[in-house]
């Protein structure tokens, strides 16, 4: 089957898949680390988030409105017994939970950033190596992504939600469409540097097929840029779903996720800071932790750009 | 030189037309009928024909293109369905306090951030580089209106020293408008002191190995005058790049900040359009920024092959 020549085989070297050696910096890699621990325990609140105290982060109550972290409710069952259940957080104007909707909210924050991170990626690598490949179509598929990113994002993301009905996916799209042309760039270059090494050279020579040549030959390269890409596009994504629902045109209203947490608790921030206080530590400390993954896995995955 | 400037201005061109398709297309790729949208819940379908007729949507997609583009050349930029005003009074009433925020955002961003970013450089892996580096990815994290909320909770409400929220025009005197100015700013200017710093700290680190500071300080030159006079000159062109790319950035910022402090500017007409499906004030807004920011970009582009004798086209 292998139809390359084997006085071919010392010129074509292979990129360095992710070695051990690599992980081995990543792991000792303190910034790496915080990032890591501090997401696994979102993901794992995310996950548990029904067996963490919560109770139904959707449940309106008139009588618990408006009441600061730490408030205690007592709760009658039918067979006369009473429970206490203490409002860690606080409740909202409508009496639902703070703490429950900030619990739950970590798993919309994820779900966003793995989606958009994974989809702008795949969508963005396919239209790179297309640009970076096919010639005739490089130059349009260019200006066209030059002309998505004359648009500033958030911007982009914005009209791109309007044309829907207010919903998860609208928001995965809206905030997807502006990642694309920056996956499509990185890509494109790779591609092009690329192509004109020996090792691709040679691998054509030996009548390697297109489909094999790009999966063994061309691919490999884009693999840790891609990572580092990804990292920096999920925090992004994070904070972008929160800016849209807290303008109010992001995720609907009643979905707990920590940017509507902390739109409905705009009008009475004020009196109760909370609403805002507590979502906004957990949406910061996720974004800081995901920028700090990105920022150690750059500079182990890319010494060059080390302790920028 | 001139052919350089030539050139380059007609790149955008094409770039600015794209975005205009795209826009333009917007409307277009709305699921279900635009005219319906317009019309609202209680239209009947006579009302609704009226409209698609008035706004030329029985028309072939390309004569429909023609149209919006040509009176986009004359300055045109149609009606608020919402508003019920010409768009470009409507954009003209909002634009004092938007390019307001915009400036006093650059003023504090770049006169914190560069100080910081050469001092980080200079104090290389000491402690100050690293509150600053780390002060930067946080301001990279923390969204926009968190920030907004914590300083109206420290200096508005707790401390008293600046009024919640509002605006008020520089005509109200001058006074008034800069105490509801001062926190806007600064909470815009987190994201964008922390873009700029880490860019100039970059840029001056790789500066500073040069042969001409060694030359410098060997030649007995202050320190303070080895880094702004022959450092920071020598790493402007990436800092003056980031600031321009940054652009971006503060106009997103902006459509958040001035919803948190409720300044009347384009940033809450823009979510207040979307609130309100307000396609073609949506189409404008877009097509404004996204000229201002594309603009600004070439004009940074162009003074340096000016101001820097290095670059040569």
């Amino acid at each position: 089957m292998n139809a390359e020549p084997s006085i071919l085989a010392p010129v074509a070297v292979e990129p360095a898949a992710p070695s051990r050696t690599v992980l081995m910096r990543l792991v000792r890699n303190p910034v790496v680390a915080i990032g890591s621990v501090v997401l696994m325990l979102l993901t794992l609140i995310g996950l548990f988030a029904p067996w963490l105290g919560t109770i139904d982060p959707t449940a309106i109550n008139p009588s618990t409105r408006n009441k600061v972290p730490g408030f205690e409710r007592t709760i009658r069952a039918d067979d006369g017994t009473t429970t206490t259940f203490k409002h860690r957080m606080g409740t909202d104007s409508l009496g639902r939970d703070v703490y429950s909707r900030v619990v739950y909210g970590a798993r919309v924050s994820l779900l966003i950033a793995v989606s958009v991170a994974s989809i702008s990626i795949a969508i963005g690598l396919v239209i790179g190596l297309v640009a970076g490949y096919v010639r005739p179509l490089d130059g349009i598929i260019m200006r066209f992504m030059d002309g998505l990113m004359a648009i500033p994002g958030i911007l982009l993301a914005i009209a791109v939600v309007s044309l829907f009905r207010s919903g998860l996916t609208a928001v995965i799209i809206a905030i997807i469409v502006p990642e694309i042309p920056r996956v499509v760039r990185v890509v494109r270059s790779i591609v092009l540097s690329v192509r004109e090494e020996p090792y691709v050279e040679a691998a054509i020579m030996a009548g390697t097929r297109l489909p094999k040549l790009m999966v063994r030959h061309i691919l490999p390269n884009t693999v840790a840029p891609l990572i580092v890409q990804g990292t920096f596009i999920a925090a992004s994504a994070i904070l972008v779903e929160a800016i849209l629902s807290f303008l109010g045109i992001g995720i609907p209203p009643e979905i707990p996720t920590w940017g509507n947490i902390m739109a409905e608790g705009r009008n009475l921030f004020r009196v109760f800071p909370h609403n805002i206080l507590y979502p906004g530590i957990f949406l910061g400390l996720t974004v800081l932790a995901v920028n700090m993954l990105g920022d150690g896995l750059r500079d182990t995955l890319d010494p060059k750009m080390a302790g920028r | 030189m001139l052919g350089y400037i030539l050139r380059r201005l007609l790149a955008t061109i094409p770039v600015l037309l794209i975005v205009a398709v795209l826009v333009f297309l917007m409307l277009r790729l709305t699921p279900g009928d635009p005219a319906a949208v317009i019309a609202g819940d209680n239209a009947t379908s006579e009302q609704i024909a009226l409209i698609r007729n008035r706004l030329g949507l029985d028309k072939p997609i390309l004569t429909q293109f023609a149209i919006w583009a040509g009176n986009l050349a004359q300055g045109n930029l149609g009606e608020s369905f919402f508003f019920k005003k010409p768009i470009g009074e409507l954009i003209a009433g909002r634009i004092e306090p938007t390019l307001s925020l915009a400036f006093a955002t650059m003023l504090i961003a770049i006169c914190v951030a560069i100080p910081l970013g050469v001092l980080a450089a200079y104090k290389h892996g000491s402690w100050i580089d690293r509150i600053v580096m780390g002060f930067s990815v946080l301001g990279f994290s923390v969204p926009v209106f968190v920030i907004g909320y914590a300083l109206i909770y420290i200096f508005a409400i707790t401390l008293g020293w600046f009024p919640v929220q509002g605006y008020q025009p520089l005509s109200g005197g001058f006074g008034g408008f800069v105490q509801r100015l001062v926190l806007p700013a600064v909470t815009l200017s987190v994201i964008y002191i922390a873009l700029i710093a880490r860019m100039t700290r970059a840029s001056v680190l790789e500066v500073l190995n040069e042969d001409y500071i060694r030359t410098a300080r060997a030649k007995g030159q202050v320190e303070r005058k080895i880094l702004f006079r022959h450092a920071l000159k020598n790493a402007a062109v990436p800092i003056v790049t980031v600031v321009g790319i940054g652009i971006a950035l503060l106009i997103g910022g902006v459509v958040v900040t001035e919803s948190v402090y409720s300044i009347p500017g384009l940033g809450r007409l823009t979510v207040d359009a979307v609130l309100a499906r307000d396609y073609p004030t949506i189409q404008a807004v877009i097509l404004l920024f996204s000229g201002v920011y594309v603009g600004i970009n070439l004009l940074i582009d162009l003074a340096y092959s000016l101001f820097d004798p290095r670059i040569r086209y």
